[in-house]
C-alpha cells in the first residue's frame, strides 16, 4: 500500500528570460516527498536547486517563469492556483527559511511584530494570544529570555539568532512542508552546529516534512533521509542517504564525494577534483549536462540526455546516466 | 629552515566613531605572535570576527599595525616604506567578483603588477610574461582580451593567482581563496596552489574558516578566537590531539560527509554567540562559552605557552594539567 | 553478451523510471568512450560582451530615450550644419523686410532689424548648445577630480574639501554669477577685445566652473567611497600602485557611467541658466544671438509678433526635454536595478 506523497513534482522546467537570452535553470525535475520525510537537494551554483524551491512556493522573481511541468502539494495543483489561494498556503502549509539571515528579516519591525504577522494571518488568534504563541515558538527554537527578545530589532541580534527566529517564524503555523534554502551556509561552523541540532529536534518532534537545500554533503549526511543530486537543472541521482554515500552511481556524485578534503583523511593525498567548469545554462548541451566534465564520457552522452534508470526498486535508487544501461555481468533478467 | 616571516605581539585596533565620551575601538587583532618558515604553509583558522583576515592584511601593511612588530626575512617592516617589499609579498582574496576590476581586460589585470614594479619592461615582454602566467594557472591564452564577467568563479580565482604570481613573490597571503567557490572547483584551485608552492618555492599564509581545507594544505595551523591566537601546532596533531577547548569544539562541529560517522558522533555544542570585539570578555576571551571554565579564567588572560615541542596553547586548564 | 538494439529496447522500457513515451535506438558504437579533447571545451562559447554592449542593449529598448537622442542629433545638425544651407547671414539686415511673419522666404519670420529668424535661431541654438556642452565638460573635469580625491583620501582631507564645497553650494548661485559677470566684464574686455561671443559668455564659463561643480563632486565622491571597498583596489595597493594610479585607473573608469549621466544633466541646466541670464540682459553682445537673448529681445513685441518668441522658446524646451530624457534613459540602462 503506497501512501500518497505530500509533494509530487513532475517534469518541472523553469527559465529566466533575461535580455541576454533564456537561462534554463531547471530542465525536467521530478521527485516525490512523503510525510515526515527529510529530503536533501544537493547541487552547486547553477544546478537549479534554489530556483526549483522558489518555483514550488511560487515566489519566482521576474524574469523567471515556470515553463513546464506540474507541482502537486497536499492534493492541490500548485501551478493552477491563484495568487490569493497561494497566499493562504504560504506560511501555513508551506514555509521557507532562506540563506542570508542578515537580510531575511525586516529591519524596521521588531521580532515580535514580524512573528505576530505570520501567526495572525494564518490563525484566528488575537494579538495577545499571538504574542504568547510567538514567545512559545522562540523558546522552542532555543532562544533564552524570549519576552525580552520579541521587543528587539533584527540588528540587535546575531546571525545564529536571526536564523533561529526565521525557523520559529516558519514553524509557527505548523506547516506540512518546511523548505530550508542553504540555512547554514552563511553561518560560522559552531553556529551551524547549533542550527543543525535544532533542525534535528524539529525533525524528531514535529510532523513537518523538510526539504534541505545545500551544497554541503556533511549537512546532508547528518539529517536527510533521501537525497536528490542536481546538476545543470536536472536530476542526476536520487536515493536514500546510504545509497548516495556508499553506493553512489553517478560520476558527478562520486566526484563530489571524492573531491572534498576530509578531516579524517590521511594528509599528503592530493584531492581529486572534478575537471572543467560548471555548465552554461544559456547554452545547454544536447546530451548529458555533465558530459564535458565526465571521465567516463561516451559517445551517446554527447548526443542524448540520459533518462532515469532504476538501480534498486526497493530503496528507489535512481540515476540518470548512460553508464547504467549496461547491466552488471552482462546478463539480462527477462 | 629559516624564518621568512615573524610576527611579534601584533595588535590592530579600529577606532569607532562614538560621540563625546570615552573612545571605543574594535580590537580585531590582540597580541598575536607566530612565525612562518620559508617554503611552509601556515594555516590560520577561525570563525567570522576572529581577526584572521585583518591579521593577513596587517602583515602586508594594508592596515597599519597599532602595535607590535612584523619581521620579513630579517627586516622589520612594521613602519617605513613598504614599496621594496611589495614585490616579495602578495595577496589573493576571497571574493572572485570584487577582486578584479570589471573594466580591465584579463591581460591588463595580470600584467598590472609588472607595469607598476618594472617600468622598464617593454609591452611585448609584459605580454609574454602574462601569457606564461596564464598557462601556469591553466587559463586559455585566447582569453587574454576578455573581461572578468565572462569567466566563472574558479577561473577568476586563477586570474587573481596569476596576478599575484607574476612578479615572482616569495610570500603569499591567501585570504580565504576557495571559500566562495563551488566544491568541485575548490579542489582544482587547492591542488594548483599546492603544486605552485612546490614548483616555485612559495611560502603561504593560508587563511580560511574551513578546517578540513586548511588541514589539507597547511604544514602548521594556528587557531584564532576573537583576536587571539589560542592554539598553534602542526596539522596532524591538530586533528589527533587538539588541546584548546575551542579547537575541540571547532573540530566536532564540522559535519563529516559520511552518514555512519555524522549520525553517531556526539557533538560539543557551544552555548550562546561570539561576544562583541568592542567589549571582549575580561581575562580569557573564550570563557563565556567554554565548557571547562575555572575561576582564574575571568581574572587572568592565558599566555600562549609551548605545551609540547611545536604545540602551543593558551588555556589555563591545559597549562595546569602540564 | 553482445548487446543488440532489440534486446536493448526491451530492457530499457523495463528499467526506466517513468513510463512516459521514450524510445531510442542505441548502437554498440554509442557506448564507446570519448577522449577528453572531444568533450565540450570549457572556453566560453558566447561572443564576448562588454559592459557598454549591455548598456546599449538595454538603452535601445527605451523608446523615449531613443527618440530624445534622435531629437538631440537633429537639433545639433540644425544648429551646426543648417546655417550653411541658408542664403542669409545671421547679422545680415535686410532693409524692407522688418518684422515679417513666417513665409516661404523666411520660415521663421524676421526680427525688428530685418534679420532672418531661421538663421538666427540656428546660430542661437549653436551658441546655447556650445555653452551647454562646454559648461558640462568643465563641471565634469573639475567636479570629478575634486570628488575623487576627496572620496579616496577620506579622513580630514575629505572633511575639509567637502566643507569648502558646502560653503560654495550654499551661495546663491545666480547672484554669484551675476556679480562675477559684472566684475569680470572689464578685465575680459581687455583680454579678449575682439571676441565675437562677447565677454558675458566667457564669464558664464568661468562662473559655471567656479560654482556648479559641487553636485558632480558629491556624486563622484559617493561613487568613489563605494568603489574603494572593492578588493581590486586593495589588490592594487598591495601591488604598490600609487594613489594617482588607483584613482585614474581603477576608481574613475568604474564611475564613468555615473559621471557621464551627471554631466549630461548639466547641459540643460547650463542652457536654461544662460537663457535666464540673457533675459536679465547679460547675454551675448549683438549681433551674436543665443536662444535666450532671442527670446529676451522678442519679449517686447510679444503681442504683435509672437512668432519671434515662439521659435526660440520652442527650441529651448526641446533641448532641455531631450537632454533630460536622454540622461534618464542612459541612467536606467546603466543601472537597471534602480528602475525596479
Amino acid at each position: 500500500m503506497t501512501k500518497t506523497p505530500l509533494l509530487t513534482i513532475n517534469d518541472l522546467h523553469v527559465s529566466f528570460f533575461t535580455p541576454a537570452g533564456e537561462v534554463k535553470a531547471v530542465n525536467g525535475l521530478s521527485y516525490t516527498l512523503g510525510e515526515k520525510e527529510v529530503l536533501g537537494i544537493v547541487g552547486e551554483s547553477g544546478s537549479g536547486k534554489s530556483v526549483s524551491a522558489y518555483a514550488l512556493m511560487r515566489i519566482l522573481q521576474h524574469p523567471g517563469k515556470v515553463t513546464g511541468g506540474s507541482i502537486d502539494f497536499a492534493g492541490k495543483a500548485i501551478n493552477t492556483l491563484s495568487e490569493k489561494e497561494m497566499q493562504v498556503i504560504r506560511g501555513k502549509d508551506m514555509a521557507m527559511i532562506f540563506q542570508d539571515p542578515m537580510t531575511s528579516l525586516n529591519p524596521v519591525f521588531t521580532i515580535g511584530s514580524q512573528l505576530r504577522e505570520t501567526i495572525m494571518k494564518h490563525t484566528d488568534l488575537n494579538r495577545a494570544q499571538a504574542t504568547a504563541r510567538a514567545i512559545e515558538m522562540l523558546e522552542q527554537v532555543g532562544i533564552n529570555n524570549p519576552e525580552h527578545r520579541i521587543k528587539q530589532y533584527p540588528h540587535e541580534l546575531s546571525g545564529g539568532m536571526r536564523q533561529r527566529i526565521m525557523i520559529a517564524m516558519a514553524m509557527s503555523c505548523k506547516p506540512k512542508l518546511l523548505i530550508a534554502d542553504e540555512p547554514t551556509t552563511a553561518l560560522d561552523v559552531t553556529i551551524q552546529a547549533q542550527i543543525m541540532d535544532l533542525m534535528n529536534t524539529l525533525r524528531n518532534e514535529t510532523d513537518s516534512s523538510i526539504i534541505m537545500i545545500t551544497h554541503d554533503l556533511g549537512v546532508i549526511s547528518e539529517i536527510c533521509d533521501n537525497v536528490l543530486i542536481m546538476y545543470g537543472g536536472r536530476v542526476v541521482e536520487y536515493g536514500n542517504v546510504d545509497d548516495i554515500f556508499y553506493r553512489s552511481a553517478h560520476p558527478y556524485t562520486k566526484g563530489l564525494l571524492n573531491c572534498l578534503p576530509r578531516l579524517d583523511d590521511d594528509e599528503d593525498i592530493m584531492l581529486t577534483p572534478i575537471e572543467g567548469t560548471p555548465v552554461d545554462l544559456m547554452e545547454l548541451p544536447k546530451g548529458c549536462t555533465f558530459a564535458a566534465r565526465c571521465d567516463s564520457c561516451m559517445r551517446i552522452c554527447l548526443k542524448q540526455s540520459p533518462p532515469e534508470f532504476i538501480l534498486d526498486e526497493e530503496s528507489n535508487h535512481v540515476v540518470s546516466c548512460w553508464l547504467h544501461t549496461v547491466p552488471k555481468g552482462g546478463e539480462y533478467n527477462e | 629552515m629559516s624564518k621568512l616571516l615573524e610576527i611579534r605581539h601584533l595588535k590592530k585596533h579600529f577606532p569607532i566613531k562614538s560621540g563625546l565620551g570615552k573612545k571605543k575601538y574594535v580590537s580585531a587583532v590582540d597580541d598575536v605572535s607566530f612565525f612562518i618558515e620559508k617554503g611552509e604553509t601556515f594555516g590560520l583558522v577561525g570563525e567570522s570576527g576572529c581577526g584572521k583576515s585583518t591579521l593577513g592584511r596587517t602583515i602586508l601593511r594594508l592596515h597599519e599595525p597599532t602595535d607590535g612588530e612584523i619581521i620579513f626575512d630579517g627586516d622589520s617592516i612594521t613602519k617605513g616604506k613598504m614599496a621594496p617589499y611589495r614585490k616579495r609579498m602578495q595577496i589573493v582574496f576571497q571574493d572572485p567578483y570584487s577582486s578584479l576590476n570589471p573594466r580591465m581586460t584579463v591581460g591588463d589585470i595580470i600584467g598590472e603588477p609588472l607595469v607598476i614594479q618594472n617600468s622598464s619592461m617593454s609591452k611585448d615582454d609584459i605580454r609574454a610574461a602574462v601569457l606564461e602566467q596564464m598557462r601556469v594557472v591553466g587559463l586559455n591564452s585566447e582569453q587574454l582580451n576578455r573581461y572578468p564577467h565572462e569567466f566563472s568563479g574558479g577561473q577568476r580565482q586563477r586570474i587573481s593567482i596569476a596576478r599575484a604570481l607574476i612578479i615572482k613573490p616569495e610570500f603569499i597571503v591567501c585570504d580565504e581563496p576557495v571559500s566562495a567557490l563551488d566544491v568541485s572547483i575548490q579542489a582544482q584551485v587547492i591542488n594548483m596552489l599546492i603544486k605552485l608552492q612546490k614548483d616555485l618555492g612559495l611560502t603561504y599564509l593560508f587563511i580560511a574558516h574551513d578546517l578540513a581545507v586548511v588541514r589539507h594544505i597547511s604544514n602548521r595551523i594556528g587557531v584564532m578566537y576573537l583576536g587571539n591566537l589560542v592554539e598553534v601546532c602542526d596539522s596532524r596533531t591538530l586533528y589527533k590531539n587538539p588541546l584548546h577547548p575551542y579547537t575541540q569544539t571547532l573540530l566536532s562541529a564540522i559535519p563529516i560527509p559520511d552518514p555512519k560517522i555524522s549520525r553517531n558522533s556526539k557533538r560539543i555544542i557551544l552555548e550562546g554567540d561570539v561576544p562583541s570585539p568592542i567589549n571582549p570578555p575580561s581575562g580569557c576571551r573564550f570563557r563565556t562559552r567554554c565548557p571547562y571554565i575555572m575561576d582564574q579564567c575571568a581574572k587572568e588572560k592565558p599566555e600562549i605557552i609551548e605545551i609540547e615541542p611545536g604545540h602551543l596553547c593558551a588555556c589555563h586548564k591545559v597549562t595546569k594539567k602540564m | 553478451m553482445k548487446m543488440n538494439s532489440d534486446n536493448f529496447d526491451k530492457t530499457l522500457t523495463k528499467i526506466l523510471k517513468y513510463t512516459k513515451p521514450f524510445s531510442i535506438r542505441l548502437a554498440p558504437d554509442d557506448m564507446l568512450s570519448v577522449p577528453p579533447e572531444e568533450r565540450q571545451s570549457d572556453v566560453t562559447l558566447r561572443p564576448p560582451s562588454t559592459y557598454w554592449k549591455d548598456v546599449f542593449r538595454r538603452f535601445s529598448r527605451n523608446k523615449v530615450a531613443i527618440v530624445s537622442l534622435i531629437v538631440i542629433i537633429l537639433i545639433a545638425l540644425f544648429a551646426f550644419v543648417g546655417p550653411y544651407f541658408s542664403p542669409y547671414n545671421y547679422a545680415q539686415q535686410i532693409r524692407g523686410s522688418e518684422r515679417l511673419s513666417p513665409c516661404f522666404a523666411h520660415p521663421f519670420g524676421t526680427d525688428a532689424l530685418g534679420r532672418d529668424m531661421l538663421v538666427r535661431v540656428m546660430i542661437g541654438t549653436r551658441l546655447s548648445l556650445t555653452i551647454g556642452v562646454f559648461c558640462a565638460a568643465i563641471v565634469l573635469l573639475v567636479g570629478s577630480i575634486y570628488g575623487a580625491i576627496s572620496g579616496y583620501y577620506g579622513g580630514m582631507t575629505d572633511n575639509i574639501m567637502m566643507r569648502i564645497a558646502d560653503v560654495i553650494y550654499s551661495l546663491p548661485t545666480v547672484l554669484v554669477i551675476i556679480i562675477l559677470q559684472i566684475s569680470l566684464d572689464q578685465p575680459l574686455r581687455e583680454l579678449f577685445p575682439n571676441s565675437r561671443l562677447g565677454t558675458s559668455v566667457i564669464s558664464i564659463f568661468i562662473a559655471f566652473a567656479l560654482v556648479y561643480w559641487v553636485d558632480m563632486a558629491r556624486m563622484v565622491r559617493s561613487q568613489v567611497l563605494l568603489l574603494k571597498q572593492n578588493e581590486y583596489v586593495t589588490a592594487a595597493k598591495a601591488m604598490g600602485a600609487s594613489d594617482t594610479r588607483i584613482i585614474s585607473r581603477h576608481l574613475i573608469p568604474n564611475s564613468i557611467a555615473t559621471i557621464t549621466v551627471s554631466a549630461l544633466f548639466q547641459v540643460p541646466t547650463a542652457i536654461f541658466l544662460e537663457a535666464f541670464l540673457s533675459f536679465l540682459g547679460l547675454g551675448p553682445s549683438a549681433p551674436m544671438a543665443s536662444l535666450g537673448s532671442l527670446a529676451s529681445s522678442a519679449l517686447s513685441g510679444i503681442q504683435s509678433y509672437p512668432y519671434q518668441l515662439f521659435f526660440p522658446a520652442l527650441f529651448i524646451c526641446l533641448l532641455v526635454l531631450a537632454f533630460n530624457q536622454f540622461g534618464d534613459g542612459l541612467r536606467d540602462a546603466i543601472d537597471p536595478r534602480m528602475k525596479n
